[in-house]
This record gives C-alpha cells, structure tokens and sequence, in this order.
C-alpha cells in the first residue's frame, strides 16, 4: 500500500517535473503565435505657439535625460539662390556658425562649447537652413545665448569663407571619384533638367563668386521671426521655457515674408543616357521619372505600391532580381514623392559589367508586369501589413514627434497628416494601386541613365536602343582663381 | 557591484558641468536585467517603457577574421543565409527540398573538383557537371518561397531589420512592436537553430556584387584592401571581410554550414534587448524558445599574433582617382590597459573643430579637406591599428599632408597636451555615454557589445573610470611608443589618368 501510494506519488512529481521543464508543446510555430494587443500609446503632442510676429514654436518635454536641444528652420535654401551662385547657400550653411558673431569668432565658440560638450551647428538644404543646439541641460543657458547670438549678429569672417570654399573645390574637383555622386547627382539632372534649382551642381566659377557680402544680404534677406520654426525637447521646464522663449523671441520685428522661387517642372527627356567610368567592374542603372507630391491624393496608393513593388526585403525587385535572379546587391526604387516638389522617380540597380543589358531587361520586364498586375491580394495585405504594423516607429520618440510636427508647419500641412495617413492607408485597393501604377510609372516615359565600364559589357548598350553619352568632365577652374590657388585642377 | 556605481557618480558629480543625477544612474542599473541560459546564451535586457516598442542586437562573437583559410568571405556569407529561412519558414515542402538541396550540394563538390583541377581538366565533363549542379539547383528552388523571413519581420511591425559582418563579430537587429516578442523569440531562435542553405549560389553572386560595389569599383576600397594586406601580415585583419574573387567563386553551401555549426553557439552569442519589456514576462518566453539551442562548446579561440613589424611599409594605388592619404601604426587590443589613451589620442587629435588635425591641417595650413586619427580598425579583438587620414585640398600633396601629421605626431611625444584639451575629452566622452542611452537600437548593441568584450555590460560605464584615469603623461608614453618608424604602413592614392582598363579581371567563376 504505502509502497504502491509512494510509486505514485513518484509518477505524479516525475510528471509535474516533466512539465516543469520546457517542452516543445509550449514553443509555437510562427504562425501559431497570437499576438496580444499592442498597450494603447498616446505619444506625447509637442505644444504649439505663435508669437505675434508670426514665430512659431513647439515646445516637447521630454526628462528621460538631462539634455535639451532645440532647432530653427528658417524658409529661404539652394533653390533660393541665383544660378550663377550656385553653391551660396552651402557656404551660407556652413560659414553662419563658423564666421562667429560680431563679439565672438568661431574659433572662440568652439573652445566654449567643446569644452561642455555641446554643439551649435548650422546647416542648409533645398528649401531652408537650420541652426540648431544640442546640450547637457545644466549649459542651456550659456549655449542658447550663443545661439542667440549667431542667429541675430552672425559675422560671416572672411577667413572662414575661404576654408569653406577650399573645401567645396575639393568636392567638386573629386565628385567623379564616387559612382554614387555621381549618379545621384546626373540623376537629377537628367529627371530635373540641368537648370532646375533641384538640379544645379556647385561649380568652381559659381562658388568663386561668393563674397561674403552675399552671404550677410542673404542672412539680412531670410532671417526674420515671421521665416522661422522653431522647436525645442528635452529635460526643461515648460512653463518656464515659454516664459523665455516669448521674452527672446517677442520683441523681433518682422521682416519679408521670403518668396517662394517659381519653379516650372518639366518631364525628362525619355532614352538612354550613358556615363563612361573606366575603373569599375559593375554598373548602376537608373529609370528615372518626375514623382508627385505628398500633398497628390494618390499619394496612398503610390506608398502602397512603393512597398509591393520595390520596398524593403520581400519586394518584387528584391525577390526577383536580387534573390531569384542573383543580379544585384542593390535594387529596389518607386516613385518619389516631395513635400511641395515632384520627387525624384528612380528604380536602380546594381549589376556586374557583362550583364548591364539584362539588368536594364529586368527592370524593364518589372515595370511592364507591375502595368499588368499590381497587386495580387496577398501583396496588398502585406504592404498594408508592413506600414500599418510599422506605423508605431513614426512617433515612438518625443523628438520624433516634434520634428514630424514643425515638417508639417513648415510644407503646410495639416498637422494630423501622419494619422489621417493611417486611415487613408488602410482605404487603399488593389484597383487603387493598379490606377496608380499605370499613372505614374511609364517605361516609354523614363529616361534611362546607365554608369559603367563598356569594355566589360556582355552585350553593347546600343541593343536597346541609341545612346546618348553623358560628359562628366568638370569644368576646369577660371583663371583669377588658377592664380590665387597655384595648381588647383 | 555597488562600487563601480558610487566610483561613477563620485566621478560624475565632481566632473564639470556634468549635471547628471545620482537617482538617474541607479535607476538605469536597475533596468537591467541579465540572464544565461543553461545552454550558454547570455540576454541583457534594458527596460525601457518609453513606447511598446523594442530593439534588439545579436552580437555572434565570430567574424570575418574566423574565415577559414581559402575560404574568405565566408562569416559574411553565412550572415546573408541567416535570411533564408528555416525548415518551417521559406520553403513549401522542406522533405523535399532538403533531398534536392543535398544533391545541389554534391553536384557542386563533383563540378569543383574539376574546376580546380590545374592539370588535365576535361572540359566537355566540367560542362557536363556544371549542367548537372544548376539542374539541381533549379530543382530545390521550387520549394522556396522567396524572402518569407524578411516579410514575416516587416508585415509585423518589424523595421530596420539589419544585419552586419566585421572582422570581429556578427550582428544581426531589427525592431518591433512590444506585443511581437514572442513572434520575434521564435523567429530569432529558429534561425539561429537551423538555418536552411537554400538559394546559396545565387546569393554567393549577389555577394560578389556587393564586393564590386564596395571594394572593386570604390577608390577607397581598393586602396584599404591593399592597404590592409601591407600592414598585417599574420593576424587575420590582412584579408578582406567581404572575401577574395576566388574565395567567393568556390566555397560551397556545406562550408557555410559547417561555420555556422562552430560559430553559432549559444555561448558565443549575446542578445541586447532594449525596450518595452518586463523582464517577468519576457524570459520565460526567452528560456522556452532560445533554451531550445543545443549546448556546444564555445570554439576554441585560434588566431595568430601579429608578429612586431619592424620595417617600413607602404603601399601605392596609382588610380583615376583624386589622391587621398593613410596611415597606420600597430598598436594592442582592446583588452591593453592602455585602451583609453588610445582613445583619448584619437579624440585630441580628431573630434570637431577644436581639434589639433582640423586646427593644423585644415585651419591654419590650408592644405587638407579633412584629416583625422582614429583607433580600433580594422576590428579590435586583436591587435589593430591606429591610424590617421587626410583628403588634399586641390593643388596639395600627399606629401605635404604626410609632413604635417608626422609634426602633430612629434608634438604628442615631445610636449604634454594641454589640461584643456585632456579635460574636454573626458567632458565628451561622459556626455556621448549619457546621449547614447536615448535610442533602442544603440543601447541594444552597446548592451551586446560590452557583454561580450568584457563579460559584464557594466564595462559600458566602467569604462569612464578609465577615461578619467588617463594622464598627459600616458599620452606621451603610449604616442612615442606606437608612433615609431618602423611600426609604421602607409598608404597613398596617387594620381594617375588611365585609359579604359577594368581594375579587376571579369569574372570566370562559377557563377
């Protein structure tokens, strides 16, 4: 009796041990696992004010870390700036911070905020320049006085002119050493047009003829509180950062509103265009095409199929060309879209010389099979799988948020763009994605740039049609500069 | 282990300008939680509740310099087959497909012998079995389904998902939704359980663009592969990470597999977690689908020492490209006492624009673009190099930029550095500390890595006691000792106008 209770009791904690252990039975396969709901995540809304002389700033609290930093975007970039100046922005983006102020030279503010860590720098782009600020919260103050200080009495020194135009004559004198640069620049070219704004390349001449005059008239033509947003995050005191900001910011006087330059788009000139390079084994090719705007009600759609058609790890570009096919390392592309522009359309690759022809083919049987069949319905659920599931990376940091928030006020944007995003994301069909493929992607439409060895080509590029070589050659610098910089080429 | 932490907030507080809270730093000790499995897999996982979200970093202690002999490549090889599925995920059938990828595998080793046959190859057989090889691998890809891995990771939420190789390690990471862990458990656990080798000869061709893009067609590239096989000798740094031409173009789908059998270890592995996980809920998912990983032995660690260079090195790319200027000096491992001089030399040298190469070489010569000095490359794990570069401005020289480095190198050996300059980089070092801790996925690989260099993820803050021992006297000691002569390679783009001849031969291989 006791011996037989004992045995099963043994049996019975031989069992319980058993299960105590992991067994396969609690380890799932993939598609068995249930997800529970995601916790419901309200991120935290940057605060939004607008100053009577039209600043507006978003201010977000954020005291994980004691650090701030804040940005201004001020309206006014390259796309702004004459032709025959090309490149005065640049040195505008670069020369704000390291001309100094009025009081200060540059050198003098690096010493300073080295020494604490911290960092005031300026930047510009297309259609804006920043000066921005990152510190350790207890330096705020003296940083931000700084930044105050180039943002109202910038000094533009002459000597610092100098080194930022050594350092854009040495980017122009080696901007055909990269394939990349110099398909991303011909690229634009070629979609653009060679005198668009979104296109124009620095040249020696154009930067020469920066003086630092342009760069004080640009910073007295832009810099006004009614061109600026501005945004602040980090371990601060809202009610008393506010306080500030309207003391500093309150008693600037407006200025000119800056004017939007004009600029007419025009299509690409449909054919194929080719750049020689003689030192590489593989080639780069690029369908190119005007894009949409953000703004486009098909801009939905067009994500959409950007997702199916040449987004992320399991595209058809990726599978077909890169997995299935073993041409390329790099594929992938879509139509672009821009924030008040067409963006730039590109479809790219990467192939090893002797099969750029089947390369420029595969592209080309991707494009006429998306025409065909844009979406089957389990590419559709995925795509919409992919940005919906993903959504919650768009605004999982307070920064993240801000910076959302002053795109949206600087392009004009309804400020819950990203949410009605979402819900128009989540509309879109098959047929929608159909419509917009036979839109925007047009083969007999696209201008094809190829970059490569033609020694090493399997087949002649002629196969495809004529050919239209591109001549990179940078033209060499003008004369009065020859003698102030002995053997610049 | 509360030593370290009253070390460092003595050392924070008294720092200047270094308002970091005492709370602040136990809170964060206190978000850690560290796990090793039975079978040997350590998990750091930092709580981090921000958002439901996560990231995490899989640091494989095995890297490019564990490449075989022949066999380059092959660590970064097995990272790209890391994507392709399992039995259970990329194929219709796996039964099947496994019998044809066996097959795909000995016509393979039939066809390679004779292709590497030097003397009395038949090529009308080697025809015949490369048909045969490519038959069968025509046959197994009937069973795959493409990139099924990949898009399971996206369609759930998962973003930036990555992988990388390095003479050191393999890393893989991506990020998702808090609410995927167990998804993520078991996708992570199964890949790195059993692998499938499907698609291998085809991703080998992928791979091999890869190295055109970055090595063959890339000024840069070409010089750093030559300029790496000058400078090493021994230790395995002196070969390319992305493999030789010839390597890529012969080792088979079995080679992969066998690296992955004495790599992939759960003891030679760490996994970083970051984010919105409880660790209460989240290891037992973790013990339930990584406890599954078989229990072997973390490989032997074989690597040849870097015997002293005692002689002087260099290398000359007579290339199309615009010239360019490198140098390098041997110096120990990450694991010499003097790791933080290293780095507080490359900070001095190099970090912004108070720096003694932009102030010298770029401000006041006007002869460079750019100049830097920088430590830990091309790995660190071994002994590597501290080097220094420097872009020309147009119309200067390699020269004249070599000239001006070596008279900054003299000033560390012969003058102390300034209380500014030491102060500054002690200042910088503790603030990166403090802004690394704001992101996911950088915490995850910092949790990672310092758990496996130092056996402790504390280390990652350890190491500002260190940062904040070194002296002006250890600069001079360590400058004049690794900056000699004859311990030094360098490496010149010289200017050349060439007519179209292709830089590498095209491709014979078995593609």
């Amino acid at each position: 009796m006791r011996a037989s209770q004992s045995l099963f009791v043994q049996a019975l904690l031989c069992f319980l041990l058993m299960a105590a252990v992991p067994s396969a039975s609690q380890v799932k396969s993939w598609n068995q696992i249930q997800a529970p709901p995601l916790p419901a995540f309200k991120p935290q809304q940057p605060v939004r004010m607008q100053l009577p002389n039209g600043m507006v700033i978003f201010l977000q609290e954020d005291h994980e870390l004691p650090l701030i930093s804040a940005t201004a975007r001020v309206r006014g970039g390259s796309v702004y700036e004459p032709a025959n100046k090309t490149g005065l922005t640049s040195l505008y983006g670069e020369v704000w911070r390291t001309g100094g102020s009025k009081t200060k030279t540059g050198d003098q503010m690096d010493d300073f905020l080295e020494s604490r860590a911290a960092k005031i720098e300026t930047e510009s782009q297309s259609d804006s320049t920043t000066i921005s600020l990152n510190c350790l919260k207890g330096d705020f103050e003296a940083v931000f006085d700084i930044f105050l200080d180039l943002l109202h009495n910038p000094e533009f020194r002459a000597d610092k002119l100098e080194l930022a135009k050594g350092q854009m004559y040495t980017e122009i004198s080696r901007r055909n050493d990269s394939v990349e640069s110099i398909v991303h620049r011909e690229s634009r070219i070629i979609a653009y047009g060679k005198d668009n704004p979104y296109a124009r390349v620095p040249e020696y001449s154009t930067v020469a003829a920066v003086t630092r005059d342009d760069l004080l008239s640009w910073h007295r033509q832009y810099v006004y509180p009614n061109n600026i947003i501005f945004g602040i995050t980090g371990d601060f005191d809202p009610k008393a950062i506010e306080i500030k900001l309207e003391q500093t910011f309150g008693a600037w006087q407006k200025g000119p509103d800056a004017a939007r330059p004009d600029i007419k788009f025009t299509e690409p000139k449909p054919g194929l265009y080719f750049v020689r390079k003689a030192d590489v084994n593989q080639s780069t090719i690029g369908m190119l095409d005007l894009g949409i705007e953000r703004s486009n009600p098909d801009y939905f759609a067009v994500s959409v199929m950007n997702e199916i058609f040449g987004g992320g790890f399991s595209s058809r570009l990726f599978n077909n060309i890169r997995s299935k096919q073993g041409l390329a390392y790099n594929v992938g592309g879509g139509v672009g879209y821009g924030w008040d522009r067409p963006g730039l359309t590109n479809i790219e690759m990467q192939t090893k010389s002797a099969t750029t022809v089947e390369g420029v083919q595969a592209l080309d049987n991707e494009i006429d099979d998306l025409q065909k069949n844009a979406a089957t319905p389990e590419e559709l659920q995925r795509a919409k799988d992919d940005i919906l599931n993903s959504f919650i990376f768009q605004f999982d940091t307070p920064e993240k948020v801000l910076h959302e928030k002053m795109s949206y006020e600087f392009y004009h944007y309804p400020l819950d763009f990203l949410e009605r995003y979402r819900s128009q994301v989540e509309k879109v069909t098959a047929d929608d994605v159909t419509q917009v493929a036979r839109k925007y992607v047009h083969k007999e439409r696209m201008a094809v740039l190829v970059l490569g060895n033609d020694a090493e080509f399997g087949k002649p590029l002629s196969t495809l049609g004529p050919v239209q070589d591109v001549d990179i050659t940078i033209p060499p610098p003008p004369a009065s500069l020859m003698q102030q910089e002995p053997g610049a080429q | 282990m509360k030593y370290w932490f009253s070390r460092l907030i003595c050392l924070l507080l008294f720092a200047a300008a270094m308002p970091l809270m005492a709370q602040d730093l136990s809170s964060y000790e206190k978000r850690v939680s560290v796990k090793t499995l039975t079978n040997g897999l350590t998990i750091v996982l930092w709580q981090r509740p921000e958002a439901p979200v996560f990231s995490f970093f899989t640091l494989v202690d095995a890297g490019s310099a564990q490449d075989p002999r022949n066999e380059t490549g092959l660590a970064h090889m097995m990272e790209h087959m890391a994507f392709k599925g399992t039995p259970d995920i990329g194929t219709t059938d796996y039964a099947a497909e496994k019998v044809a990828l066996e097959k795909v595998e000995q016509t393979y080793a039939a066809y390679e012998a004779e292709r590497i046959k030097r003397v009395g190859q038949d090529p009308q057989k080697l025809a015949q079995l490369k048909r045969a090889w490519q038959d069968a691998i025509a046959a197994a890809d009937k069973y795959v389904v493409k990139n099924q891995f990949g898009e399971i990771v996206e369609s759930h939420g998962g973003v930036g998902m990555n992988a990388f190789t390095s003479y050191d390690e393999t890393a893989y990471m991506y990020s998702m939704p808090s609410n995927q862990i167990e998804l993520w458990a078991a996708l992570e656990s199964d890949r790195m359980m059993h692998p499938v080798m499907r698609e291998f000869y085809k991703e080998r061709n992928v791979v091999m663009e890869e190295r055109r893009m970055r090595t063959d067609s890339s000024p840069t590239g070409r010089l750093i592969e030559q300029f790496l096989g000058t400078a090493f000798m021994a230790n395995p740094y002196h070969r390319p990470t992305i493999g030789y031409a010839s390597d890529l173009q012969s080792f088979s789908a079995t080679d992969a597999a066998d690296f992955f059998k004495r790599h992939y270890v759960p003891s030679n592995m760490v996994i970083g977690l970051v984010g919105d996980l409880d660790p209460e809920q989240v290891f037992p998912i973790l013990e339930r689908y990584f406890g599954r990983l078989s229990t072997t032995p973390k490989p032997e660690e074989l690597f040849t020492d870097e015997p002293p260079q005692n002689s002087v090195r260099q290398v000359t790319l007579k290339d199309p490209a615009q010239p360019f200027y490198l140098e390098g000096y041997h110096r120990p491992s990450y694991l010499a006492p003097d790791d933080a001089v290293y780095d507080a030399i490359s900070d001095i040298l190099s970090n912004g624009r108070t720096s003694r190469l932009f102030r010298s070489l770029v401000r006041d010569k006007k002869i460079a673009a750019f100049a830097a000095g920088f430590s830990g490359w091309p790995g660190l794990k071994y002994s590597h190099l501290f080097a220094f570069y420097g872009v020309p401005l147009p119309g200067h020289t390699t020269e004249e930029i070599q000239k001006a480095i070596y008279e900054e190198i003299e000033k560390l050996k012969t003058q102390d550095v300034t209380d500014e300059e030491l102060q500054m980089f002690k200042t910088r070092t503790k603030a990166d500390l403090i802004r690394g801790l704001a992101s996911n996925e950088g915490l995850a690989e910092q949790l990672a890595t310092y758990q496996t260099r130092y056996g402790d993820w504390r280390e990652l803050f350890r190491y500002l006691d260190r940062v904040d021992k070194v002296t002006k006297a250890d600069i001079r000691r360590v400058s004049t000792s690794a900056f000699a002569e004859t311990n030094r390679t360098v490496g010149v783009i010289q200017t050349q106008t060439v007519s179209s001849q292709p830089v590498a031969p095209a491709s014979k291989g078995a593609e």
